[in-house]
C-alpha cells in the first residue's frame, strides 16, 4: 500500500563526508592524519590562508568525487570549476571558501532506499567538491563563551558536498537514506566514518508541503532522525495554534534533543561567489572509464548476489552487506566450507546483534580478523576471526554445541582480553553439549523435585514446562539443548 | 544603478566602517565604473562562448603526496592572542 504522508512532509539533505582517507589536504601537502595531534600542527601556508599563496588540487579528490558521482548513478559534468563562497568567520582565514558553485562535478543522482512502502528513490540534485573550515572551540559553553579558540589543522580538508531533492516522507526515511549513503561510501573507500566529523548533515524539512526549515548540526545518523522528529512536531504545533512557519536556519542540540532558533540575520545571506581565479577549471570526463573499472560491488548488488550464491534470506543479506568490511568477513567464513545459512544467522542475528549491543563499531578487516572499536571510546577495541566463526558455526552444525553456549563464545570472545579460539572457550567453561543420557537424568530429575510445576502444566498452564525447561539447562549448566529439553520433558509427562 | 543602500550593504559585507559622505562618493564611482562597463552590452556576443579564464589552461592537479608542515612556533609567530597552541579570537556572534 502507498504511504500517504499524513504530514505533508518533505526532508531534503544536506550532507558532507571528509575525504580522510586520502593522505594530503585538498590544496597542499600537509598531512589528513590530524585526528590526535595538537592544534596547528598540521598546517602550511596554503591551508592558514596566508597572502600569496597559490592552491593546487589534489587530483584524488576529483577522483573521489567521480567515484561518488558514479556510485550515486549522477552525470559527471563535461566541465568543472571552483568558485569563492566569501563571508566572514574566523574558522575561514582566507575570507572565503573554495567550493564548486554552478558547475558542480556531478548532478542529476539518485539512491534507492527501503522506504515507508517498499522501494523507494530519493534523488540527488548535485555533489560538489569543497575545502573544510577549521575547528572552533568555545572557552566555556557556546552561550557564556569567554572566547574561542581556532585550530586549523582542519583547514582545507577536502570535502564532497551532496545534495539531496526533498524526496524523504519520514525521519524514518531521512535515516535510512544516510544509512546507505554512508555504507555506499564505505564501499568506495572514499572515507572513514568512524573518525569524527567524518560526516556532516544539515536537513530542510517542511510539514503540510509548507515553508522549509533547515536544520544545522546534525552529526551522527542516529541524530537526525531525532533532530527531525522534535523539528516535525515543533512545526506541526505551531499550525495548530494558527501559527505561521518562517523560513529559518535552525541548530540541532544534540544533548537536549531539541531544535533553537538561530536568531536571523537582519541582512541576508550574500556570499557574492565568483570564479576562484587561482585554480584552472577542469574536463575530466574521459577519467570515467577508468575509475569505473575500479568501483566495486556496491551494495544492491552485493545483497542480490549474496540472496542468490549463498541462499540466504533478504533480510540476511541486507544485514551483512550493510557494512563492507561484514560482508567480506562473512564471505571469508563462507570460503571455509560452512554452511552459508548457518553462518549468516550466526554473523548477522548474534555476532552483530551483540556487536551492537556493545556499542562495538567494525572499524577493520585484514582478510582473517575483524576488528571493532568503541563507538565512544575509540581506545577500545576488540577483534574476531574468521577462523574462529568458521569453528564455531562447525561445532554448531554438528550438533556439539547448544546455541545457548554459542552465543556464550561469542560473547567471551567480545569481552575478552585474551586471544582464544572457540574449542579452548568451550573446553574451559565446560560448554560442551552435554551427553543425552545426561539430558535425561536432569529431565528426570526436574520432574521428580518440581511436582508443583509438573501438576500446573498437566493442568494446562503453559509456563510452567518453561520453568521445567529452566530447571533443567541450570542442572546442565546450560549444555543442554533447550529443544530437545522440551521435546523430552513433554514425552516423559505424556507417558 | 547603485543605491546608497547598496554601498551601505557592501560596507557591512566587508566589514568595513563607511560614513554618511563615502556612501554618496563611492556611490558615485561605482556607478561611473559600471558605466563605462555597460559599454560591453553593447557587443553581439550571442554566438561566442564565455571565457572561464583567460589562459586556457585546463586540469592542473598535484599527486596526493606529503609534504611537510610548519611547526606550531612558526605558525603563531605573528600572534600575541595564542593558547594552548591555537588562535584566541574574541566570542563570536
Amino acid at each position: 500500500m502507498a504511504y500517504e504522508n499524513p504530514d505533508g512532509v518533505k526532508i531534503g539533505l544536506e550532507i558532507h563526508i571528509q575525504l580522510n582517507k586520502l593522505k594530503t589536504k585538498m590544496f597542499c601537502g600537509c598531512s589528513t592524519d590530524y585526528h590526535n595531534a595538537a592544534p596547528n600542527t598540521h598546517t602550511c601556508p596554503i591551508c592558514l590562508g596566508l597572502p600569496g599563496t597559490l592552491p593546487v588540487l589534489n587530483k584524488k579528490v576529483v577522483e573521489a568525487a567521480i567515484k561518488v558521482g558514479l556510485a550515486l548513478e549522477g552525470e559527471i559534468a563535461e566541465e568543472t570549476q571552483f568558485h569563492r563562497k566569501n563571508y566572514f568567520y574566523p574558522d575561514l582565514p582566507k575570507g572565503f571558501q573554495i567550493t564548486q558553485y554552478d558547475y558542480p562535478i556531478v548532478s542529476n543522482g539518485k539512491v534507492v532506499i527501503e522506504g515507508e512502502d517498499g522501494e523507494h528513490v530519493v534523488g540527488i540534485t548535485r555533489a560538489h567538491m569543497e575545502e573544510d573550515p577549521g575547528k572552533l572551540v568555545h572557552i566555556g559553553s557556546i552561550e557564556k563563551s569567554k572566547g574561542v579558540l581556532i585550530d586549523y589543522n582542519r583547514s582545507g580538508m577536502p570535502l564532497i558536498e551532496t545534495v539531496t531533492e526533498p524526496d524523504m516522507r519520514s525521519p524514518k526515511e531521512a535515516r535510512r537514506f544516510l544509512d546507505k549513503f554512508r555504507n555506499i561510501l564505505e564501499y568506495l573507500d572514499v572515507f572513514d566514518g568512524n573518525l569524527e566529523g567524518a560526516m556532516r548533515v544539515d536537513a530542510n524539512v517542511s510539514v503540510h508541503w509548507g515553508t522549509r526549515v533547515e536544520v544545522k548540526n546534525i552529526s551522527s545518523h542516529k541524530g537526525v532522525e531525532r533532530a527531525l522528529l522534535y523539528e516535525i512536531m515543533r512545526q506541526k504545533n505551531v499550525i495548530r495554534r494558527g501559527g505561521k512557519i518562517v523560513q529559518e536556519t535552525r541548530h540541532f542540540d544534540e544533548g537536549r534533543g531539541v531544535t533553537i532558533s538561530m536568531r536571523t540575520k537582519e541582512e541576508a545571506e550574500d556570499y557574492r561567489y565568483f570564479r576562484e581565479p587561482d585554480l584552472m577549471p577542469m574536463r575530466v570526463r574521459d577519467w570515467i572509464p577508468k575509475i569505473k573499472e575500479t568501483l566495486p560491488e556496491l551494495p544492491d548488488a552485493k545483497r542480490a548476489r549474496f540472496i542468490e550464491q549463498y541462499g540466504i534470506t533478504d533480510m540476511h543479506a541486507r544485514s551483512l552487506t550493510s557494512k563492507i568490511m561484514l560482508a567480506d568477513f562473512y564471505e571469508a567464513v563462507c570460503a571455509k566450507g560452512v554452511d552459508p545459512k548457518v553462518a549468516a544467522t550466526w554473523t548477522a542475528d548474534v555476532f552483530l546483534g551483540e556487536l551492537n549491543y556493545r556499542d562495538l563499531l567494525i572499524s577493520s578487516y585484514d582478510g582473517g580478523t575483524i576488528g571493532f572499536i568503541h563507538a565512544k571510546d575509540p581506545e577500545v577495541k576488540n577483534s574476531f576471526k574468521v577462523l574462529g566463526m568458521t569453528e564455531l558455526v562447525n561445532l554448531f552444525s554438528e550438533g556439539k554445541v547448544s546455541d545457548r553456549a554459542a552465543v556464550e563464545v561469542i560473547r567471551t570472545i567480545l569481552d575478552g582480553t585474551e586471544e582464544k579460539t572457540p574449542s579452548q572457550i568451550i573446553k574451559e567453561k565446560g560448554l560442551f553439549k552435554a551427553e543425552d543420557d545426561l539430558v535425561t537424568k536432569a529431565v528426570a530429575e526436574a520432574i521428580a523435585e518440581n511436582a508443583a510445576a509438573v501438576q500446573d502444566y498437566l493442568g494446562g498452564t503453559e509456563k510452567s514446562l518453561n520453568f521445567l525447561v529452566g530447571q533443567v539447562m541450570k542442572k546442565t549448566k546450560g549444555t543442554a539443548d533447550a529443544k530437545t529439553a522440551r521435546e523430552l520433558i513433554v514425552k516423559e509427562l505424556k507417558e | 544603478m547603485i543605491t546608497k543602500e547598496d554601498v551601505e550593504h557592501i560596507g557591512w559585507l566587508a566589514r568595513i566602517e563607511i560614513s554618511e559622505q563615502e556612501t554618496v562618493e563611492y556611490m558615485e564611482k561605482l556607478n561611473s565604473v559600471l558605466e563605462y562597463f555597460g559599454q560591453l552590452d553593447e557587443l553581439p556576443t550571442e554566438d561566442i562562448d564565455p571565457t572561464y579564464h583567460v589562459a586556457e589552461v585546463y586540469n592542473v592537479f598535484r599527486e596526493d603526496e606529503v609534504e611537510e608542515c610548519l611547526p606550531q612556533e612558526t605558525v603563531l609567530v605573528n600572534t600575541e592572542n595564542k593558547q594552548d597552541g591555537a588562535f584566541r579570537v574574541p566570542k563570536i556572534g
